[in-house]
């Protein structure tokens, strides 16, 4: 499975975004998740990918997103 | 042997303040309270200080108990906001009670509560006390900054307490310290001495990560919960309730799912109270108390998280 497919697993396991079609370009915001969704959207990937991401970071898309934890599981 | 709650306490300053009295002074509203934390009011002092909150409680607990100030072997208070640097809380409420035993604060942010009832713990385990107060009072309004919205919103006023007596009720407890002051502090006076290096005087308000907080308070609440329940031999999803601090609704939400806990088996009081530190267990376990909703034979688990980082744990099997 690929990160974003993963992410997408963890977003649908929250329920986040049924209904909406998913892709790099999807925003958390029309996801309908505000900034403490993505922490714990954040929470959930750290534990499933085995790394640690900074709060500060900040992604507002799921490419970004997806970027992120590949550049931290590169590392 | 250890000990068992056999009474609880609790007071509130009379002052209510609603998001929307925030609003006026704010650039917030009710809306994103409400949606980020669950926050619809909190009780601010106006008359009351943390001692006089302290007293109450403590006397609400012991006509709980049907007990006077003299059957007390020991007090223990909890706060970050005390009237005084020094004498203690504690001092102070043994004063007021007319209470004649040794009497000390703890200060480990918002699991002071916690921390105090492993205290007393270590009182029971070595014979030394049969009935112990505890009482958790707070002012955080007095370290909020009423310009920064984004933690003025949060923080409220109150005081709770319980009596312990010899008993088998505590079945586990853990506490736990990080070392991390950054993410949320107050700074203490400066100070005029002509020594000191650095002449600024700083400001004694609260400062905080939110992030930050949101995922140490997450990830280290759900696990110490589920490490008490399994230490006291049984599942998280067995507890009939937990009482959390209070610091946020998305806090408990998230820790709710993330250990496996059905959502209203979860105490909440902050939508009326607000973050009051570690008065906040204290208050929201006198609330089921006296609700009648907590029967013997329940499980139930207190769970605290806080500046630090602290954090504290404990289950017991109500009797
Ligand atoms: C404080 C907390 C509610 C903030 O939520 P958050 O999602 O992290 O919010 P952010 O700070 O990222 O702010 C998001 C936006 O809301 C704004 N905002 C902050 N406070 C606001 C308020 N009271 N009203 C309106 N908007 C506010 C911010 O300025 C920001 O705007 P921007 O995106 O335009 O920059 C949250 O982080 C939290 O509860 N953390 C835990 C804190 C805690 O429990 N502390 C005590 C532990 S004992």
């Amino acid at each position: 499975m690929s990160t974003f497919e993963r992410v997408v697993k963890i977003l649908n396991d929250m329920d986040a975004g049924e209904g909406i079609e998913l892709t790099p370009s999807t925003t958390f915001e029309e996801l309908g998740l505000d900034s403490l969704s993505v922490v714990e959207i954040t929470m959930s990937c750290e534990d499933e990918f085995g790394i640690e991401i900074d709060t500060d970071s900040n992604p507002t898309t799921l490419g970004e997103f997806v970027e992120l934890i590949d550049a931290k599981l590169g590392e | 042997m250890s000990f068992s709650i056999i009474a609880t306490g609790s007071a509130l300053p009379k002052k209510v303040v609603t998001n929307d009295d925030l609003a006026q002074f704010l650039d917030t509203s009710d809306e994103w309270i409400v949606t980020r934390t669950g926050i619809k009011t909190r009780h601010v002092a106006t008359d009351e200080t943390t001692s006089s909150l302290a007293v109450e409680a403590a006397k609400n607990a012991l006509d709980m108990a049907h007990l006077s100030p003299s059957d007390l072997d020991l007090i223990i208070c909890t706060t970050v906001t005390h009237d005084y640097i020094t004498p203690s809380l504690a001092c102070v409420v043994q004063g007021e009670l007319g209470a004649n035993c040794p009497a000390l604060d703890i200060n480990a942010a918002c699991s002071g509560f916690l921390y105090a009832l492993d205290v007393a713990d270590g009182y029971f385990a070595r014979g030394r006390v049969e009935k112990v107060l505890v009482v958790s009072s707070e002012l955080l309004t007095r370290i909020t900054d009423w310009r920064d919205r984004a933690t003025a919103v949060l923080f409220g006023d109150g005081a709770g307490a319980v009596v312990l007596g010899r008993g088998d009720a505590l079945r586990s407890i853990k506490i736990g310290a990080k070392g991390n002051p950054d993410p949320l502090y107050s700074p203490n006076v400066g100070g005029i001495s002509p020594w000191r290096a650095d002449k600024t005087e700083p400001e004694c308000f609260l400062h905080m990560n939110g992030q930050e907080v949101f995922k140490f308070a997450v990830s280290t609440v759900s696990a110490d919960l589920i490490d008490v329940a399994q230490e006291a031999g049984i599942d998280v999803s067995s507890l009939d309730h937990a009482v959390l601090h209070q610091a946020n609704l998305r806090i408990l939400d998230a820790a709710a799912r993330k250990c496996g806990l059905a959502p209203e088996k979860m105490e909440v009081i902050i939508d009326e109270t607000g973050n009051m530190s570690s008065a906040c267990i204290p208050i929201a376990l006198d609330r089921l108390v006296r609700s009648g909703r907590l029967h013997s034979g329940e499980w139930v688990a207190l769970a605290g998280f806080g500046g630090g980082y602290t954090s504290g744990a404990a289950c017991f099997k109500w009797d």
